[in-house]
């Protein structure tokens, strides 16, 4: 299965972008976990943190502020005016 | 010393310390064009991202939104005009207040009154020494803006875009400012932001596979946090792009200014060889001439 190209974008600039497994983050609806081949969608994120898992397993965080994620044709992308990883 | 020399040597000399200072200049310009390029670069993808969802939700959705849908009547438009705080860069300010006179001609053509947001030290003089009235103003950093200011303006430019039109709101904005083409040219650009233009990667949806979009939790929720975001997505790079330039200009303008001291120290050094020689000249002249009266007076 074709992995997810996700990119973590903040307002000044790009904190994370590579190859990953699946992404879970926190909507204003609840968690949401995303996996390759997931519908596109837009949503709005409701501050928190974002998980990352990389293809071999490994997790990485990152801490997304005022923003929205958007999936399309398996890329995800976090944009947020505020974003650091943890 | 001939009186002539000494007004040379210093004009020579003020030619010197100019050419120090618009060299200074000159070198620190260029070394923050680097940096506010890199920052230009840096926010590219963020605001390519929204670009994108943006057009998602437009091309995607056919919802009406306030921020969408053009007014049938327009009575205000808002001009927010980005100028630097220092001078000493050309054509700069000038080119761009120049432009913001010109749009600001053809909104009131079309019966429009406008009204003015003004960034940066320049435009804010320019606007008092004239009499002119003006909404708002943010002065002070425009050399180094950062995300807060982008917000602040934002904020501002929205909240009088949503506000009635009878009760002094607008119903355009416009942001007039400098883009950075090269390190030689710059040209001031306009461009509407609101109502939405979206103006990169729109993409026709193809008829066949028109892929469902999920929204969460709606359309409208999503349209409403979205479109501020844009706007001040689209007002922070016009930000970095107006430095950037601002910073070439500097360059530009300092760097001929160096070469004018130059120009102008080979000149005057040619003028005071020029009258040292003919000091010289005048004073071989009269000590033969002294000598010629001392013979003859034996």
């Amino acid at each position: 299965m074709a992995a997810l190209n996700v990119s973590v974008v903040s307002a000044d600039q790009e904190v994370w972008s590579g190859e990953a497994a699946m992404v879970v983050a926190k909507t204003v609806e609840g968690e949401i976990g995303i996996l390759p081949g997931h519908e596109p969608m837009l949503a709005i994120l409701a501050g928190g943190e974002v998980r990352v898992t990389l293809d071999g397993g490994e997790k990485l965080t990152a801490n997304a502020e005022e923003g929205f994620l958007s999936v399309q044709q398996n890329s995800v992308q976090i944009v947020a005016s505020r974003a650091a990883l943890v | 010393m001939g009186a002539q020399l000494r007004v040379y040597r210093q004009k020579i000399k003020s030619a010197q310390t100019t050419k120090k200072i618009t060299k200074a200049m000159e070198l620190i310009a260029a070394s923050r064009i680097q940096k506010a390029q890199a920052r230009v670069t840096a926010s590219t993808p963020y605001s390519r991202a929204i670009t994108r969802a943006v057009s998602a939700v437009a091309t995607y959705s056919n919802v009406d939104h306030v921020l969408t849908t053009e007014p049938e009547k327009i009575e205000r438009a808002a001009v927010v005009i980005l100028t630097s705080d220092r001078g000493l860069a050309g054509a700069f300010n000038s080119q761009v207040l120049r432009e913001a006179e010109e749009l600001a001609e053809l909104l009131r053509s079309q019966g429009k009154e406008v009204v003015y947001f003004l960034v940066g030290r320049k435009a804010v003089g320019y606007f008092q020494f004239r009499h002119r009235g003006f909404e708002q103003q943010w002065t002070g950093s425009s050399e180094n803006p950062e995300f807060e200011l982008a917000k602040e303006i934002a904020d501002a430019v929205l909240e009088a875009f949503l506000r009635d039109a009878s009760d002094g709101g607008v119903d355009e904005i416009h942001v007039v400012y400098n883009t950075f083409v090269s390190m030689m040219t710059q040209t001031p650009t306009v461009v509407r932001l609101l109502p939405l233009e979206v103006v990169e990667g729109v993409e026709e949806p193809d008829a066949t596979v028109q892929p469902l979009y999920e929204f969460e939790p709606d359309v409208e929720t999503v349209l409403d946090a979205l479109l501020p975001v844009y706007i001040e997505s689209r007002i922070f790079n016009a930000l970095l792009q107006s430095a950037a330039a601002k910073h070439a200009a500097t360059q530009k303008a300092m760097k001929s200014a160096s070469d004018n001291a130059d120009k102008l120290i080979t000149d005057y050094t040619r003028l005071a060889n020029n009258a040292r020689q003919a000091e010289i000249t005048q004073q071989i002249s009269e000590i033969v001439g002294g000598a010629d009266a001392l013979v003859v007076a034996k």
